[in-house]
């Protein structure tokens, strides 16, 4: 029996669920579209803005967009924490990151929300 | 004994890799081009967020819309955005299934991985040549 002195944050497991979860959202997400679209009528603007403004679509969309910024979150700040060692350098990347997935969230929801 | 073990540790800690002397197996090269996809995902998140503003905007906005589709170096380059999508799809659904312990072996991931890389190739030169 080895004990082990657990240290740390002990966010990974969390992350690590919610990269899981978040990919299955967007896999699910990404068959809905490919389907919709290729059992939809053929493609025009008019097609394309019914299909995402229906009501059900619009809270898959949202969905998907939310797990997409968390997915790049987790992804992203794993690549900053592996490749750049300097902390304040890796504490501004991760801070612009966030802020930028946060903004893309936004801007999203707000073109897919006022069609 | 114990003071000899923790000045190996201590000399063999952090390990450089000489990235042109080793040779990644394919299920190492599979899983970095999904980290390159995943960043170059990423990047490109606002010109995409930008063109699905466009595409669902208003008449003007979506004849501009298509206006920059047809030029061929926006094309190109979005093909590699779509190859970067196929590979990171394929990709994460090979990681969600060795999560529920299916294909972990040597031999089976490593078959999945070589399938991952060439259903990312190949799908996206057929997308590609449909989309052109």
């Amino acid at each position: 029996m080895v004990k082990r002195i657990v240290v740390g944050a002990h966010y990974g497991l969390t992350d690590w669920l919610a990269q899981r979860i978040t990919a299955l959202v967007m896999l699910v997400y990404t068959l809905i579209l490919v389907v919709s679209l290729l059992a939809g009528p053929s493609p025009s603007q008019e097609s394309w803005r019914a299909l995402m403004s229906g009501s059900a679509m619009r809270f898959a969309s949202f969905l998907c967009i939310l797990s997409l910024c968390y997915h790049a979150w987790v992804g992203v700040r794993d690549i900053w924490m592996d490749y750049v060692q300097p902390v304040g350098i890796r504490l501004l990347m991760h801070a612009l990151t966030l802020l930028a997935l946060i903004g893309y969230a936004g801007w999203t929801t707000q073109i897919l929300w006022r069609l | 004994m114990k003071e000899r073990g923790t000045k190996m540790l201590a000399k063999k800690r952090p390990k450089y890799l000489n990235l042109f002397e080793i040779r990644l197996p394919p299920a190492g090269v599979a899983s970095i081009m999904h980290r390159m996809s995943g960043a170059g995902l990423f990047l490109m998140l606002p010109l995409l967020i930008y063109l699905l503003q466009l595409s669902l905007g208003t008449p003007e906005e979506f004849a501009s819309f298509k206006a920059i589709m047809d030029y061929p170096l926006v094309k190109l380059f979005l093909i590699i955005v779509l190859w970067g999508f196929v590979h990171h799809f394929f990709m994460g659904i090979r990681i969600l299934l060795i999560d529920i312990h299916i294909g972990v072996d040597l031999p089976a991931a490593r078959a999945s991985a070589i399938f991952v890389t060439a259903v990312g190739v190949l799908l996206t030169a057929i997308l590609g040549v449909k989309l052109w």
